[in-house]
This record gives C-alpha cells, structure tokens and sequence, in this order.
C-alpha cells in the first residue's frame, strides 16, 4: 500500500520532467552542444611546423587565451565595434521615433487609409536585408542613381554617400527604412489594446489629442518600446549584410567592417576559425551584457515608477 | 632578347629549385594506401563554380564515362574564395568531394593541410599538353601532381580602338608609355580616365607583380621566405599609387554599376585585364560591342616580353576520397580530351589551360564581342605562352584580404601605395608566424 503510493506520488512528481525532456534534448543538441564547441575551439589553435607541407605538419593544439588577448589587442576588432557603434546611434533612435510617430498617427482617430498606410509603412520590412542594400547601393551609386542625376540637373551638389561620414548615414538609412515599419506594428499593436474608457476619461477631462498622445499612449505603450529597443540593439550589434553588400560598390567598407564581419572574415577569408570562434564569444557576451543591463535598467525604472504611484 | 629570355630560364629554375626543397616533405607522404582496386559502378562527387559544367559532365556520363561506369555529380559552388574553406572544413571531417576546383594560388594551401591526393601515377603523361609554367603550378615543383591544369589568365590590355584614335593616343608597349597615355588623355578630355586602379580584386595586381617578376613566397631550406614588399612589387605599387595620386587615372573598383557604366559610356577606355575579359566586357559593355581590341600588355622595359596571370584553376582529385583512380581519369578526360575542352569552352566560356586547345575548335574564331579582331586566339596564345612563372605560398588567401583593405583603403584616401603595401607584407608575415610557420627575415 505506502509502496504503490510512494509509486504514485513518483510518477506525479515526475512528470514535469517527462515534459521537460523533448525540449532539453532539443537544447541542448542544437543550442548548448553548438555553443560549447565554439567555445572549445576558441581555446585551441592551429599550429604549423616548418615549411608546414605535408600530412603531419599541421596540429591543433591547447591555445588558453590567446586567441583572446589576440581579440582584444587587434585594433581592427575595436575600430569594427566603434564604426558600428556610430552607426546605433543614428539608427536606433532615428528608427524608433519615426516607429513611434507612426504607430501614433496610424492611430489617432482622424487618420484615413489606414490599413493602406500600415501596409506601405511596414512593406520594407519584408524586403529582404540583402535585396535592400542592394537597392540603395545603386541610388548610393552617382553614375548610376536617378537622384544624383535630378541633383546635378538641378545644379546641386551631389555628396559622396559612400565615403566618411555619410557613408553612416547611408548605411543606417537602409537600417531604418528595413526596419521601421516592424517595430511601428509592435508599437501599433500595443496602443489598440488600450481600453477606449481611458480616452474618453482623458477627452472628459478636456484633454487634446497631443496630450492624450503624449501623457496616455506613450507611457502606456512603454514596454512595447522597451522590447523594441531591445531587439534594435541587438540588430545592430549583429549588422552584416548591409555593410558586405555595399563592400564591392566602394573602397570605403572594408572586409572587416562590423565585427561580425571581421569574424566571418576571419573564419571564411583567413580560414583560422579559432580565432574567429574567440571574437564571436566576445561578441555574443557584449551582447549579451549590453541587451540584459538595458532590461534590468528599464524594468528598474518600471518599477521604480509603479511604486511611486501606489505611494502617491 | 637573348638577355631576357636567359634570365627567365634562370628565374624558372630557380623557383623549382626553391619548390623542390619542400617538396621532399610531400613527397614522402604520398604514399597512403589508395584502396582502390575495387571494381564495379562508381560514383563521384565534383565541386566546380563553372557555370555549364553539369552539361559537360554529362559528355562524360554519357559517352566515356558510361564505358567506365564512372558516373559523376556536379555540386555547382559559388566561387574560389570561399570554396577553399570549404573544401577544408569538409576535409577535416573526412568528407571532402571527391573531385574540386581549385585556383592554381589555392593549391598549396590544400596540399598543406594535406587535403589534395597526389595523381602523379594517373596523370603524369598529361604534362606535355600544358606550358611548364602552367602544369609547374600544379606540382609545385616536385614530382607529385596535385591537379590537372583546367583554364588559365593570361593578362591584356584591351583598349576602346575608336577613342584611342579620336583621343589620337597610341597603344602603350612600356608601362612608361601607359602613364603618358593615361596623362594625355586626362588632357585631353579630363572626365575621362584611361582606366581606373581597382584594390577589389587582388589577383590583378598579384598577375602585375608578377610580370615585373615578384617572387611573393618562396623556400629558404626549412623557411618560407616573404618576398611581397620586394623591389619588383614596390615597382608595380609605387607605378599605380602614382598615378592615382596625381589624378591621372580613376580610383574607384571594378564590377560596380558605375564601372559597368564608365565602359559604356566611354568613360574609361582601356582595361588591363586576361583572356577571359571578352566575356567580362559583353555583359558591363553590351554598347561598345566591336570597339575594343586586345593588346599584349604593357613592359617594363622594350625589350622585355611578358605577362601575368589573373584567374585560372585547376581540377583536383582529394585524399577522402575512396574512388582516386577513377577521379583523376576523369580530371584528365575533361582537361585534355578535344570533345570536353571543346564543350568546356562553349558551355563554359574557359580559355583552356591545353596548349593544343588554345587553337582549335572554339578558338579558331575570335569571341562574338571582338569580332573585329580576327587573330584573337592566335595572339591571345602566343601571348600565353610569355607568361612568368608564378610563386604561390600556404596564406595567399591572407596577403589578398589585407591587399583588398590595405588598398582600398590607399587608393581611397590616393595615399602612398608602398605603405600599403608593406602592410601587406608585414600581415602575411604574422599569420604565418602566428600559424607557426618558420618565416626567414
């Protein structure tokens, strides 16, 4: 009897684990396995003797971490993480408050055409990376872009949108009209959920439709904001298409341009994959880091806010 | 003449005696078991980038093949960079092709990492159809053969035959004579450049170097030796550098929309290039069809005869695979056979490796595109045949990386181009040094 019991309550008990597998398995075959590899292979390195010919002479060997002191000292990854760094800076917020300033005008009560406008705003997004980059390449392009031909029929100067400065501009512009329109359907679809009693409360109140905007739907779509936010950064950390695409067009982006691209460099150029292994370590914890401190601060504040409004 | 021609016999030598040294090395491990007595039906996988070759592999399937009960499989691939990696990531698992294209500059970095079999004993007779220079890249000096020469580069200058005589310029025969040109036309009409100084493509200015006679990697006994900041490349980079520096030619890369423009528009009227340009030029330049002609390069000095290669590759029969005998049958079937060269050079548009080729079939009429010169092929051979001897190292695929950033870069900013280049050098350098190569100062 307390046998089949204790039997029973096993099972029960169990359970949840029985669920668990599939997923685990899942895991850590395709995620944890994958993982630990490239860390594995980020401490080891290639290593060649004499002339380096022949079937012995190449060994892999125990590297510690070399090939991570090599990371950090090599300019070229630093001056990658920098280039892309500007290039957040304008295309983070750029994106989102045009996101933002869409998902509002989409939903204030006086807006015609709508589901058309939605439609065209978020089109872009599913254009993919490297057809966009693509595109704007050509229009990038003086001879061959039908902008720089208007500008010189007008007289006007045509800048150089592939060298220095506003090679970032160009960069970051194909970011932006990529990727506005999926984070305006984010913001969009969290501002439909707000009950319509809050308007009418506020519009009760003599509130204008700025103000109703400004002091009701923003803060009340915050968390929607925070998510995409979080997904910017990481797009941007990870930027690599767009930069490779519009390599060939000019000398001004070279091979390691992002880090990113500077792994893949290393990886498929150079053929070292350890080294290639330690830089994407690096950058998947930098973004790791950089993502989750984001979040902690955001939901700090969160919170900091809720509890100041149950004081009040 | 006699002079020159005395020097190159001596350059020759001395790069295979320079090979062979490494050479003992290889040649000792050689001998793995083939197991390959098996007979029966086999089966064989080829990865190849060139566009067509399924339909020449059926020529084979169908008719020789078929006898042989070989059959082979084309896995189309996307170019030579990357295969490289690719070739050696799948050949640390064991399981790489059993046959691949390789860029003849490729070749000792897969014999390194000892990932190309040696066919010596099932292709060896296949030699006296190719240059030295050529089938000396397939061997890498020793006695083994690593590859059977497929399509080779021979370099060109091609020019706008109409606006060189409305621009009244001549066609440069010194390199000397190519900046004056270049000069004359900026004169002339100053928005248009003789040609521009692209740092997209490396293999163009490895093949510029090599004509002037650069020897970018050799052996010193156990040591590989550097030689890219040499005085012939410092030469080549230095010319270059200069003329972009003072605005006599463009410094924008090639095979952009703005380049494809430039040539047919008449913007840019020559183009150093190889053999294969015609083919280049008929999609960039569809408009100027019958308007370009084909020169020898131009010379360092009058009396000199040579040229560069840019492009080419070679077929490769690897260690994993189980069927070796029979892939390199096939290699050399698709290289020296009349029927497959000729099917190769319709389908495929090579310009082959084969001597004999060079004049038959497909190359007794000049390309659609320069249907204005008859003699196309015959000169485009003797041309070949002045090629210099190449001197191809275990990180080739490094040197070309920093060569794309170091000069993009330079001619981006037209800042000294031998700087660049010994960042060039000194980056080849440390990934050998860093791989562990032994490296002679």
């Amino acid at each position: 009897m307390t046998s089949t019991a204790r039997r029973k309550s096993y099972g029960v008990k169990g359970a949840p684990y029985g669920f668990l597998i599939p997923a685990s398995i899942l895991f850590v075959l395709f995620f944890a396995l994958p993982i630990g590899y490239a860390i594995w292979l980020s401490f080891r390195k290639v290593q060649v003797s004499g002339l380096g010919l022949g079937a012995g002479a190449r060994k892999e060997v125990w590297a510690g971490l070399e090939n991570y002191t090599d990371a950090f000292t090599d300019s070229e990854l630093l001056d990658g993480a920098l280039r892309v760094l500007g290039y957040g800076c304008i295309v983070v917020p750029v994106m989102l408050g045009l996101a933002l300033l869409f998902a509002l005008m989409l939903d204030s009560e006086k807006v015609r055409l709508a589901p058309f406008s939605r439609l065209a705003i978020f089109l872009p997004y599913a254009i993919p990376g490297v057809v966009a980059a693509l595109l704007w390449g050509f229009l990038y392009l003086p001879d061959v872009s039908p902008f720089y031909f208007v500008l010189d029929k007008l007289g006007l100067p045509q800048p150089d949108l592939l060298d220095g400065g506003p090679l970032f501009l160009a960069l970051s512009n194909i970011a932006v009209w990529g990727g506005t329109g999926f984070n305006m359907i984010v913001i969009y679809t969290s501002l439909q959920s707000i009950p319509a009693e809050v308007y009418e409360a506020a519009k009760l109140d003599g509130a204008t439709p700025l103000q109703i905007a400004l002091k009701i739907k923003i803060p009340m779509v915050a968390p929607s904001l925070v998510l995409t936010f979080f997904f910017s950064i990481i797009a941007t950390l990870q930027v690599f298409s767009e930069p490779t695409t519009l390599k060939p067009l000019t000398n001004s982006v070279s091979t390691t341009w992002s880090p990113l691209m500077k792994v893949y460099q290393d990886a498929f150029g150079k053929g070292d994959i350890h080294a290639a292994a330690a830089q994407a370590t690096i950058i998947a914890l930098a973004t790791l880091l950089l993502s989750f401190g984001f979040l902690r601060a955001a939901n700090r504040r969160n919170k900091r806010d809720v509890s100041q409004g149950v004081a009040r | 003449m006699p002079n020159t021609k005395r020097r190159r016999l001596f350059e020759i030598a001395a790069t295979t005696v320079a090979v062979t040294l490494g050479a003992t090395a290889l040649a000792a491990c050689g001998s793995e078991d083939d197991g390959d007595a098996q007979s029966g039906p086999v089966s064989l996988t080829y990865w190849t980038w060139t566009p067509g070759m399924d339909k020449v592999v059926d020529l084979w399937n169908k008719g020789p093949g078929k006898k042989e009960q070989i059959t082979v499989t084309v896995k189309k691939q996307a170019s030579g960079d990357t295969l490289v990696t690719k070739i050696l990531t799948a050949h640390k698992a064991g399981k790489a092709p059993d046959l691949v294209q390789a860029e003849y500059q490729a070749l000792p970095t897969l014999v390194s990492n000892d990932a190309l079999a040696d066919i010596s004993g099932e292709v060896g007779d296949a030699k006296g159809k190719f240059a030295e220079g050529v089938w000396q890249q397939t061997t890498l000096g020793t006695d083994a053969v690593y590859a059977v020469p497929q399509d080779i580069g021979p370099m060109m200058f091609y020019y706008r035959e109409d606006l060189f005589k409305k621009y009244d310029l001549t066609v440069p025969m010194t390199w000397d004579e190519f900046a004056e040109t270049a000069r004359k036309l900026k004169k002339a009409s100053p928005d248009t450049d003789l040609t521009t100084f692209s740092a997209n493509d490396s293999g163009l200015f490895a093949g510029l170097a090599q004509q002037a006679g650069a020897k970018w990697w050799t052996t010193e006994g156990d040591k590989w030796k550097v030689g890219i900041d040499d005085a012939a490349t410092q030469k080549v980079a230095k010319f270059w550098g200069d003329l972009v520096e003072e605005g006599a030619i463009d410094n924008q890369p090639m095979y952009t929309p703005a380049w494809n423009k430039a040539l047919n528009t008449g913007k840019q009227i020559a183009w150093v290039s190889a053999v294969w340009a015609p083919g280049t030029l008929s999609t960039a330049a569809p408009d100027t069809k019958g308007k370009w002609a084909m020169a020898p390069l131009p010379q360092w000095s009058g009396s000199e005869n040579v040229t560069g290669s840019w492009g080419g590759s070679s077929t490769a029969v690897t260690t994993d695979s189980g069927n070796k005998e029979a892939a390199a049958k096939f290699a050399a079937w698709l290289n020296t056979d009349g029927e497959a060269l000729n099917a190769l050079a319709k389908e495929s548009g090579i310009y082959p490796a084969s001597t004999s080729a060079q004049l038959s079939g497909a190359f007794t009429t000049p390309p659609d595109y320069f249907s204005n010169q008859a003699d196309f092929y015959t000169q485009a051979a003797e041309i070949a045949n002045t090629t210099a001897p190449s001197a191809w190292g275990p990180n080739v695929n490094v040197a070309y990386t920093s060569f794309k950033d170091a000069f993009g870069a330079a001619a981006k900013n037209k800042s000294d181009f031998t700087a660049a280049l010994k960042t060039m050098q000194d980056d080849t350098v440390a990934d050998m040094k860093k791989q562990g190569f032994e490296v002679a100062e």
